[in-house]
């Protein structure tokens, strides 16, 4: 349903704001690969734009330093409603392998609602385009969470059901 | 300086149409790509190996029962280096050339699960443990906090989405 929602609510060109929350810029030279000719996220609509306010999606890079929290968020409330927040990379999703650091709150979603994630370290540009075309409803999502049970009388793994699914 | 636009102009005609078609027609990575961790659940032993080379630390170990060994894997941190691959005795991970891993129903669509049928001790029939209780401490996979630390005992609290 808020998928339906998000898709409603944006029918037209989407301008992202890219914000490094403390990434090692290897996330964001993908996010400018995406940009150029051969990969050219410009057919979708996408732009990025120099100012938060200017912009409907916020693409977030790295893994939330203590520092940035309240820049952070100040930056969410200058994006008008309704927005999107994409985390890209490992780092953003989860926290990478900076997740225990001591000057590191964790993923994106430690601080912001986030929608779409991006995981990869960088993630290939082609996957943040899938991400793109995940957002724009032209491609589904591959991946789900798995779950397999070794059975000692029998040779093959079985699917484990879930609780809640 | 007409002139110049014009030989540009001219020049950029020449290769054509160079964008990928991605999205709508695949595009398949080359080389050495290492993508999603796949681990086949039924060559798994159980030996912990992963967990204690991940440079993320997103394999934890549960001992849920006296034949039962959990492996949890938080893929969503995975920076894909492809360690566990290489120390897997029994050549049960294998890196794919997977990497549509984007998603928008929550990052527990990475989490991957697997539980496996451990032989018991004949002497004291239970799993192989570390010797002492501090040793299981210093082995990685097998602490509870770490693999907790994603955000949720983080003092900060998220911002409401309206």
């Amino acid at each position: 349903m808020f998928k339906e929602l998000c898709q409603k609510s944006f029918p037209k060109s989407l301008w992202v704001y890219h914000c490094n929350v403390g990434a090692c810029n290897g996330c964001d030279i993908e996010v400018i690969d995406v940009l150029t000719p051969y990969y050219d996220a410009e057919r979708f609509g996408i732009k990025l734009v120099a100012s938060p306010r200017h912009a409907d999606v916020l693409l977030v890079c790295g893994p939330v330093t203590r520092q940035v929290v309240p820049a952070l968020k100040r930056l969410y409330d200058a994006v008008p409603d309704p927005k999107l927040v994409i985390a890209i990379g490992s780092c953003a999703v989860g926290g990478g392998i900076w997740f225990d650091s001591y000057n590191i709150v964790g993923g994106a979603d430690t601080i912001l609602p986030v929608d779409y994630y991006i995981p990869g370290c960088p993630p290939r540009p082609e996957a943040i385009l899938h991400g793109i075309a995940v957002a724009l409803g032209l491609a589904e999502k591959e991946i789900e969470s798995v779950h397999l049970k070794q059975l000692p009388d029998r040779p093959e793994s079985v699917p484990v059901e879930v609780e809640g699914s | 300086m007409i002139a110049s636009k014009l030989k540009e102009a001219i020049l950029s005609l020449r290769p054509g149409r160079v964008t990928l078609k991605y999205p709508f027609e695949p595009h398949d990575p080359e080389g050495d790509f290492r993508g999603y961790p796949e681990l086949d659940t039924d060559k798994c032993i159980g030996c912990g190996g992963c967990a204690a080379v991940c440079p993320a630390r997103l394999i934890m170990i549960q001992d849920i029962d006296q034949n039962t060994r959990r492996l949890v894997r938080l893929l969503e941190r995975c920076i894909f280096c492809g360690r566990c691959a290489d120390v897997c005795p029994e050549d049960a991970i294998t890196m794919t050339k997977r990497f549509e891993l984007s998603t928008d129903s929550g990052r527990e669509d990475m989490v991957a699960e697997c539980e496996v049928f451990m032989a018991t001790c004949q002497r004291c029939t239970r799993c192989y443990e570390p010797p002492t209780p501090l040793d299981r401490i210093m082995e990685p996979g097998f602490r509870d906090d770490e693999i907790k630390r994603g955000g949720q005992d983080s003092p900060y609290e998220p911002v409401k989405s309206e």
